[in-house]
């Protein structure tokens, strides 16, 4: 029996790759644990995007995270497109030399509703992205449909510990890295893929998620501080959704959050050996992408061990 | 000299904006700088991880008041700054424009009196203007920051001219270039131009591979200075044969 410490998305992926192993697995999630950061996520499945400030690693595992996700849940895969305002165009060169895997585009060829405000965009066509909470209650759902036992109290098993921030004071090179983020309703405007805007001080992404409604991030703060969205981050990821479409002005704020990404000193997400069991941890922005592939390798260790010992 | 302080690396670095703590650690190392700048004011008290990883650096830190927009909300910044890193070194700057990132030169001045009266030891991110430089100088700086171009614009140095004078102007004050600067010949250029040390940003961390161009310029800034020290030629407006036209040996047929 393995015990899983979390529900968010890193626990909720580990959970689900090893059942799909084949391995015995209980979540422990207690009432009291805060709720996990992976909520606030973009549900971005871009491992070709993020290539532009994450090390080749995540680019090439993380591939792996699109099929896998869309053999347990709703993905969309329209891919992603990336734009730029007119004066800060070069920022699109400078991201086409970081990245792979995309093509020039014009942007209303994909987007109509952005009609001819962007004269040419990147797209990336092998991308995908998903609805986290929708995901994740998938997932839970799905795993409680097999008989797995999500509870309080003392691990029965081997300790496989995905708690994210809470597990802070067992990784001592674990620090946060602040996150803010807004959704909005406005039923003016259709985009079918997230967009991300270049801009060198406000960078920013929408991803749409369906019925009007909009989730835009999100901030990258070198601080500890989980309290709500400041003024600034919210001023700034509003009026970089202005830019992209002027009919964002008009909409309803209908949610805002702020958390703490868990973060290693590289910002790669990590399986690491504890005592006798493992820590899946440092999800950073790259929760969705690499939980799953850190939790298939997981699988695949735990298989291996199972077979020696036989 | 900055404020006694011998520097033999004259490249000073940001920290901001970079993929990892990890790659800002390899692009400092790279880099050789012997000291960095950090902002504290969107992070507050509360960037502690981060921190600490840029105090086990072992450069020497100076904080800045990047994102003030006035005198005030530098003041508070320069103070909680002091007591976070424990150094009276502080980089001032009070943004005027939100757009083109210049410094607002009256809250520069009455920021910086009230920090060099505090103890502080001010390095005010300042344009090329000379009156303003004096009246720095005058609140108690002993280091001026003019800048090259606006910050993370990589223009390279945008008035020469007028920061030539600035450099014969201030014959005694330690000048540093600071932002704008997008490649290492323009940080080269600066440093051929006499001022004392260059500092940067955006030209390292947005870089593809950051600790390469952190490399890269680290020597160009070094070649900057070990030309200015050698003493560069003149320009001239005609040609002068570098070979003597007399007393050529002839070749064998």
């Amino acid at each position: 029996m393995i015990s899983i410490l979390g529900s968010g998305v890193a626990g909720l992926c580990v959970a689900t790759a090893l059942m799909d192993a084949g391995v015995e697995v209980e979540v422990i999630c207690p009432d009291t644990a805060p709720a996990p950061a992976s909520r606030l996520a973009g549900g971005m499945l871009a491992p070709f995007c993020e290539g532009e400030s994450a090390p080749d690693i995540i680019v090439t595992r993380g591939q792996a995270a699109i099929a896998w996700w869309a053999a347990h849940v709703d993905v969309t895969r329209h891919g992603t497109l990336v734009v730029a305002p007119p004066r800060d165009a070069q920022e699109l060169d400078r991201f086409a030399r970081a990245t792979r895997a995309h093509r020039w585009v014009t942007p209303n060829a994909l987007e109509p509703d952005l009609e001819d405000r962007f004269a040419r965009g990147l797209y990336f066509e092998n991308e995908a992205h998903l609805d986290p909470n929708a995901a994740l209650t998938a997932l839970k759902h799905r795993l409680l449909a097999q008989g797995v036992v999500f509870r309080d109290g003392a691990p029965q098993g081997r300790i496989v510990d995905c708690r994210g921030m809470s597990a802070a004071e067992t990784l001592p090179d674990l620090r946060g890295v602040r996150g803010e983020m807004l959704e909005v309703y406005t039923p003016e405007v259709t985009l079918s893929r997230p967009v991300r805007l270049l801009h060198p001080r406000f960078p920013c992404y929408i991803v749409p998620r369906g019925e009007g409604r909009f989730m835009i991030g999100a901030t990258m703060v070198e601080s500890s501080r989980s309290g709500p969205i400041t003024a600034r981050a919210a001023m700034e990821l509003l009026s970089a959704a202005y830019s992209l479409h002027p009919a964002f002005a008009e909409a309803e704020i209908i949610m805002t959050g702020a958390d703490l990404r868990p973060s290693f000193p590289d910002n790669i997400p990590a399986l690491r050996r504890k005592d006798t069991g493992f820590h899946i941890n440092g999800m950073y922005r790259h929760g969705f992408l690499m939980a799953p592939v850190l939790g298939m390798e997981l699988a695949g260790l735990l298989t291996q061990e199972s077979a020696d010992a036989h | 000299m900055f404020y006694g302080t011998e520097l033999k690396n004259r490249l000073l670095l940001g920290t901001a904006q970079y993929p990892s703590p990890d790659i800002l650690r390899a692009a400092i190392a790279a880099s050789g700088t012997e000291v960095i700048t950090v902002s504290l004011r969107r992070e507050g008290a509360d960037g502690a991880g981060f921190r600490d990883i840029l105090k086990d650096s072992g450069c020497r830190i100076l904080p800045n008041t990047a994102g003030c927009h006035s005198a005030r909300e530098a003041v508070t910044t320069a103070q909680m700054a002091r007591e976070v890193f424990g150094t009276n070194w502080i980089k001032l700057e009070v943004i005027g424009h939100a757009d083109t990132l210049q410094p607002d030169p009256f809250a520069l001045v009455e920021a910086a009196r009230i920090l060099c009266a505090d103890g502080f030891e001010v390095f005010p991110y300042t344009t090329e203007d000379l009156i303003l430089g004096e009246k720095l100088i005058e609140a108690g700086c002993r280091v001026l920051m003019p800048w090259g171009a606006p910050i993370g614009s990589g223009q390279g140095l945008r008035n020469i001219e007028g920061l030539r004078t600035m450099r014969a102007h201030f014959r005694d004050v330690p000048l540093v270039i600071d932002a704008g600067i997008g490649a290492p010949s323009q940080a080269a250029q600066a440093m051929e131009m006499g001022f004392d040390a260059v500092l940067l940003n955006t030209a390292v961390a947005k870089a593809v591979d950051p600790v390469a161009m952190a490399e890269a310029f680290s020597r160009a800034v070094d070649a900057g200075k070990q030309a200015y020290d050698a003493g560069l030629m003149p320009r001239r407006d005609m040609a002068e044969a570098s070979t003597p036209v007399f007393g050529m040996a002839e070749l064998l047929a």
